[in-house]
């Protein structure tokens, strides 16, 4: 069924079931998240991309649109909370970015930069955390871990179990590979899961450094520009 | 171990997956008989659990973690669990836990050389008006003093049996009971009033009664049976919440074990309303102990006629009800997250939309209500919804149970009208030289006396039914609010990042006051940290930070005491700590230059 829904004050069509997020998406504006990835079953983590829906805060990646729905994507309140979310992901893990395999295409990192984040109004929580060689080929920094969930969430073939889980609770929280079926995972699995992680936490081994720094995928336009130009064109 | 051993340990974790037809949605009614029958949970007996319910190690363990009272270490023969909510301390629990280790001669979160008794920490256990109070292999211990627990243990190392060891068991503590807690009417009375009625017409009779929701929300009864019967569905499920895990709760415990056949007829009732085939009470863990006597209640009303095929007499009306334990998890008081635990999963609330009463368990449209919602529900149907209205407010019909503790002479169970206001229920509890009352639990709010002719009501000072009394002879912000806020950072699930990693924050804050470095930038960052918590999916999450900010706006000169003058910043960054450690052992002095 098409819908009309309003987004900051323009109205656009879309398909009833479609999620606030898709559209916009679609729609080239940009709304930030973490945890949401397109294939994966949304679920609502990190709260980066909360926006007001009909005048409530929800997250636009779990909310189905209806007809009529009114959506503000952008406000000073909205933005202002999603630069505290980051700078709280950065201080309640270890995350030095020069060291980083991912730097330059680490989604943490960019938002970051794109909410022009300088020094975190937190301490750091310098938390002690493994480097776990969970796989023949994959390594999995738990310090760099903002437990988003899409690994979790991740099923590469849709009836078959995913490969990660969440272990423990709270501020303990933890991903955790299958290791019991270890002997079916592979090169390609590993580096799929290297792209999904938003952040550096789940590396394929001897891969880390594959494209040069100068090249990666924020290094030139910040995070969003993808489809921010969507609009202009 | 030899072979033998585990092959009867095998057979035996065999034997209980069988019990529950190797069920992955039984998951949890599994691990909880193999930890009680074997004090934990091993590799082993996961690997026999992942194998029977076509799951993986991992997956199993993804459940498992999630519950404090789920171990996968041993955890002793006698597993001592003390609680630790504000109000234990305020009753002297310090004192016992340090008689504990004396005696047991291990510290707490570690089990004894011999392994026979280990000692854990655990959040509120609902004995709020008889602490200090423990549970020990599902017995409760309660009104503990040095000398029980030096008795108490001398039993443990002889090897007494569970049920004689000396010790007081849990009192009901009815101080005031009202028309809920009054014994009027058998269930079948009930019931048969019931089902000689539409479906339609005990929704209208629940609406016109105006019943609103007692867990806390307040959400009209009627409304959630309607919304929940107009799904079109194979199946439809009625849960009772009774996982009281909000501290200072114990109405509940009080209903539970003085008044279940009335909350088993509410939840017939609303089965019957709703077009259910199953109603489920999700119970605390903390409540095994009452497990045996609700089971014989149960029991009772099958043969009775009451539950089972054609209930009531009523043809085409299948309805029964079964008992589902938790596994030691406050966030799975939280609707949603009740259900995945429910279905054997970690409880991580849900996402909404979609809501319960759309897909809920299983997928399945489903109500899920608050244990005194179900017991006010039986009472409507029996004396009908003019009788009921009469009581309480006009926005706040009927009554509420509240559960009062803390620093008063008669701690218990009372039921008043909404609309008494808080002077009048410290009149009645006995409590003089009174601070703060924390209304609700830690994520209500903590008010001053300034408040105190406030009204219980919905559309004055609402309350999900806990009230906490703190003397003057308390420190507030370190006796309780760190306290409550030590409580959320421990029984976060993790899911949501404000609620994580920001509860953390706000204690390091806290802590930098209590310490005399705070500043009055301080207080405003905590305050401007609201916005950010108020985005956590669920209600637990969004009034995580309460504790603290509802004592700054109410008790702003202890905070602002506490604070250091004549100066704009002080770094939570302590050098002189920091280097404590190595100065100790370089034998040096840190100086003022960092030296």
């Amino acid at each position: 069924m098409s819908i009309l829904i309003t987004i900051n004050g323009r109205e656009y069509g879309a398909e009833s079931g479609q999620s606030v997020l898709e559209i916009a998406t679609d729609n080239g504006i940009y709304i930030p998240t973490l945890c949401n990835y397109e294939g994966i079953k949304p679920q609502g983590c990190c709260r980066v991309c909360t926006c007001l829906i009909n005048g409530r805060k929800m997250t636009a990646c779990t909310t189905p649109a209806t007809d009529k729905m009114v959506v503000e994507t952008n406000n000073q309140d909205l933005e202002w909370i999603r630069s505290t979310i980051i700078e709280l992901l950065f201080v309640e893990g270890n995350h030095f970015c020069p060291a980083c395999e991912k730097s330059g295409s680490c989604e943490l990192q960019a938002l970051a930069y794109r909410y022009r984040m300088m020094a975190p109004q937190f301490p750091y929580s310098f938390s002690a955390r493994d480097v776990e060689p969970a796989h023949g080929t994959l390594l999995i920094d738990h310090n760099r871990c903002i437990l988003c969930k899409r690994c979790v969430r991740w099923r590469p073939e849709p009836e078959a179990p995913g490969w990660f889980v969440f272990v423990n609770r709270g501020h303990e929280t933890r991903i955790k590979f299958v290791h019991e079926r270890a002997a079916d995972f592979n090169k390609s699995l590993a580096q799929a899961a290297m792209n999904i992680c938003p952040v550096g936490a789940i590396i394929r081994r001897g891969k880390g450094y594959d494209v040069p720094i100068g090249r990666r995928k924020y290094d030139k336009l910040p995070i969003g520009s993808d489809i921010e130009t969507k609009e202009r064109s | 171990m030899d072979t033998k051993t585990i092959k009867s340990e095998s057979a035996a974790i065999t034997a209980i997956i069988a019990g529950h037809n190797n069920n992955s949605t039984d998951l949890m009614d599994i691990l909880i008989d193999v930890q009680e029958r074997f004090r934990f949970i091993s590799e082993e007996a996961v690997g026999i659990i992942a194998k029977a319910i076509s799951s993986s190690i991992s997956e199993v363990e993804q459940t498992l973690s999630f519950y404090h009272f789920l171990s996968r270490t041993p955890t002793g023969k006698y597993t001592v669990y003390l609680n630790n909510s504000a109000v234990a301390e305020m009753m002297g629990r310090d004192e016992i836990a340090q008689t504990f280790e004396e005696e047991a001669e291990c510290e707490f979160g570690t089990v004894s050389e011999d392994g026979n008794i280990g000692l854990f920490h655990t959040s509120c256990i609902g004995m709020n008006d008889q602490e200090p109070s423990a549970i020990i292999n599902q017995r409760v211990f309660t009104s503990l003093s040095r000398k029980g627990v030096i008795e108490l243990v001398h039993a443990m190392k002889n090897g007494v049996e569970i049920d004689d060891l000396p010790g007081t068991g849990v009192r009901s503590n009815i101080i005031r009971p009202g028309p809920i807690l009054t014994m009027e009417a058998q269930p079948a009375e009930i019931l048969k009033k019931t089902v000689s009625r539409k479906p339609e017409d005990v929704i209208a009779e629940v609406r016109a009664a105006n019943l609103r929701g007692r867990g806390g929300a307040g959400f009209l009864t009627a409304m959630k049976w309607q919304l929940c019967r107009a799904v079109k569905a194979e199946r439809r499920y009625i849960f009772c919440n009774a996982d009281e895990g909000e501290p200072g709760t114990f109405k509940d415990r009080v209903i539970l074990t003085e008044r279940p056949e009335l909350l088993f007829a509410g939840m017939v009732i609303a089965g019957y309303a709703i077009g259910a085939a199953e109603g489920i009470l999700y119970l605390r863990y903390e409540y095994k102990y009452m497990a045996e006597h609700l089971e014989d209640v149960l029991r009772q009303m099958r043969e009775d006629g009451l539950l089972g095929k054609s209930a009531v007499a009523k043809q085409d009306f299948d309805f029964d009800i079964r008992i589902q334990f938790g596994g030691g998890s406050y966030v799975c008081g939280e609707e949603s997250a009740l259900l995945e635990s429910a279905e054997g999963k970690r409880g991580e609330p849900r996402d909404r939309p979609p809501f319960p009463v759309e897909k809920g368990y299983l997928q399945q449209p489903t109500v899920v209500n608050n244990v005194e919602t179900l017991c006010a529900v039986a009472k409507i149907m029996l004396k009908g919804s003019n009788w009921y209205r009469a009581l309480g407010t006009v926005e706040s019909t009927g009554t509420k149970l509240l559960s009062i503790s803390g620093d008063c002479e008669r701690p218990g169970v009372y039921e008043v009208e909404w609309g008494f206001n808080v002077n009048d229920i410290l009149r009645m509890v006995g409590a003089e030289d009174v601070q703060a009352v924390q209304v609700s639990g830690p994520s209500g709010t903590c008010i001053a006396s300034s408040e105190f002719n406030r009204r219980l009501a919905y559309e004055d000072l609402s309350t999900g039914g806990s009230m906490i009394v703190i003397g003057n002879q308390r420190d507030l912000l370190k006796d309780i609010v760190l306290n409550f806020t030590d409580f959320f950072i421990s029984e976060s699930c993790g899911s949501c990042v404000p609620c994580r990693a920001m509860t953390i924050q706000y204690k390091k804050k806290l802590e930098k006051i209590l310490r005399g470095n705070g500043v009055a930038a301080d207080i405003d960052q905590m305050l401007s940290w609201e916005k950010v918590m108020l985005v956590n999916r669920c209600g637990l999450g969004q009034t995580a930070a309460n504790p603290i900010l509802s004592t700054i706006r109410n008790f702003r000169e202890l905070y602002n005491s506490r604070l250091r003058k004549h100066t704009d910043f002080v770094s939570e960054f302590d050098l002189s700590a920091a280097v404590r450690e190595s100065c100790k052992i370089t034998n040096r002095i840190p100086g003022p230059g960092g030296g």
